[in-house]
């Protein structure tokens, strides 16, 4: 059993409108690893690392965080459609304003000290995962002049394997600051289908009456190859 | 079709690390050790805002035991990380001990992916195919203080990555 190659889904190392990807991607030929036992195992990552309010963003603190309550939920499969049941996934993001809760975010946007902006859960055994938040912000950084990064939440997935292993950022339908943003071209730029895979739907029927607003993102990790079924005898 | 890969910023540190991240197995344990180094980048400055995981066989070269087997460390501001675990045994199928290991960072599009071993061997499947002058950037060296192993991302002595 392997996993199918998704190379050309993903951005390059080397993409010049990200500045920092300059020093930092390496300019030597990646080499192939083959997938054996370690590359098709991954870490069992249970209940046991999450905390009761880890689903809930707004729930974290004394009081409720400023911003648009939003629920962000969607189903984790392989790419050929197989659920990817009971697996860990992290979500980090900015607050309303657009503020990271770091020490290096000190662009003036004020902090809210009742949303800290992490987030864990598991999917559960259909491969479903749900989070309650705030709809974060956008942000502007130095990347380029006047550079705004379009709204986004950063997701970390597992999966059953090490070659599944899935960093990446989900961002709101419609966004206006995409055409600058060179993250997301860096996907964009090769195939805008994968670029589109990034983005959420506003999804109407799971809003809550009187509470929150909802998006859905569906994830997709690297499949099986498809394994080859034996020839019928002529 | 799968879902593209993107960096994980420079805040990652705020969602990412866990208290526990760093200890693969506990204090106490019998053959702990060390793993620890630096991330360093093009220009040979260390990368303070990345993050180093890793994943292994217990000292059986077992998966699938009640070994955790993944550890996760942030770099600091001088660039380094350690986690603290057990020397992998060998997998049985010819490749010698080793653990893999992902490098995150902001200006990383997409995880680099490494490995580690704790020596040299001609038998291996994965360093055989590294060319002999680049093999020392995969093999960890055992210090007084445990096991080195600093990433060079970019540039002079580049440690070797894998596409899997």
């Amino acid at each position: 059993m392997t996993f199918r190659d998704d190379t050309d889904t993903h951005p390059l190392l080397d993409y010049p409108g990200y500045k920092s990807t300059r020093l930092r991607h390496p300019k030597q030929p990646l080499l192939l690893l083959p997938q054996r036992l370690t590359e098709l195992t991954a870490p069992v990552l249970g209940e046991d690392r999450l905390g009761e309010l880890d689903h809930d963003l707004t729930r974290q603190h004394a009081g409720e965080p400023i911003g648009q309550r939003i629920i962000v939920h969607g189903h984790v499969t392989e790419d050929d459609g197989r659920p990817v049941p009971q697996t860990l996934v992290e979500i980090w993001q900015a607050n309303a304003g657009g503020r990271y809760r770091h020490r290096w975010d000190t662009w003036p946007s004020p902090i809210d000290e009742n949303f800290t902006g992490v987030g864990r859960c598991l999917t559960d055994r259909q491969g479903y995962f749900r989070f309650v938040t705030i709809r974060p912000g956008a942000y502007p950084w130095g990347n380029h002049a006047n550079a705004w990064r379009p709204a986004h939440i950063h997701f970390s997935l597992f999966g059953r394997a090490f070659t599944q292993r899935l960093v990446t950022q989900m961002y709101f339908p419609d966004d206006p600051l995409f055409f600058q943003d060179p993250m997301y071209n860096s996907v964009a730029d090769r195939d805008p289908k994968a670029a589109e895979r990034m983005i959420s739907a506003f999804d109407y029927d799971s809003t809550e009456e009187q509470w929150a607003l909802a998006f859905r993102w569906d994830i997709v990790l690297r499949g099986e190859t498809a394994t080859p079924t034996e020839e019928p005898h002529a | 079709m799968t879902t593209p890969s993107q960096t994980v910023g420079p805040y990652l540190s705020i969602g990412l690390p866990w208290p526990d991240g760093p200890e693969v197995v506990p204090e106490g344990t019998p053959g702990r050790i060390r793993l620890y180094g630096k991330v360093f980048d093009g220009e040979g400055a260390v990368i303070p805002d990345a993050l180093i995981e890793t994943w292994q066989a217990d000292a059986d070269g077992k998966f699938g035991t009640d070994f955790r087997g993944f550890g996760r460390a942030p770099t600091n501001d001088d660039g380094e990380w350690e986690i603290f675990t057990v020397l992998p045994g060998a997998l049985g199928d010819g490749q010698a001990p080793h653990i893999d290991v992902n490098v995150f960072a902001r200006g990383m599009l997409n995880r680099c992916i490494t490995r580690i071993y704790f020596a040299d061997s001609d038998s291996d499947p994965v360093l055989a195919t590294v060319p002999a002058e680049r093999r020392a950037t995969l093999i960890a060296t055992a210090t007084e203080e445990g096991y080195r192993f600093d990433v060079h991302v970019q540039g002079e002595g580049e440690t070797v990555f894998f596409k899997v």
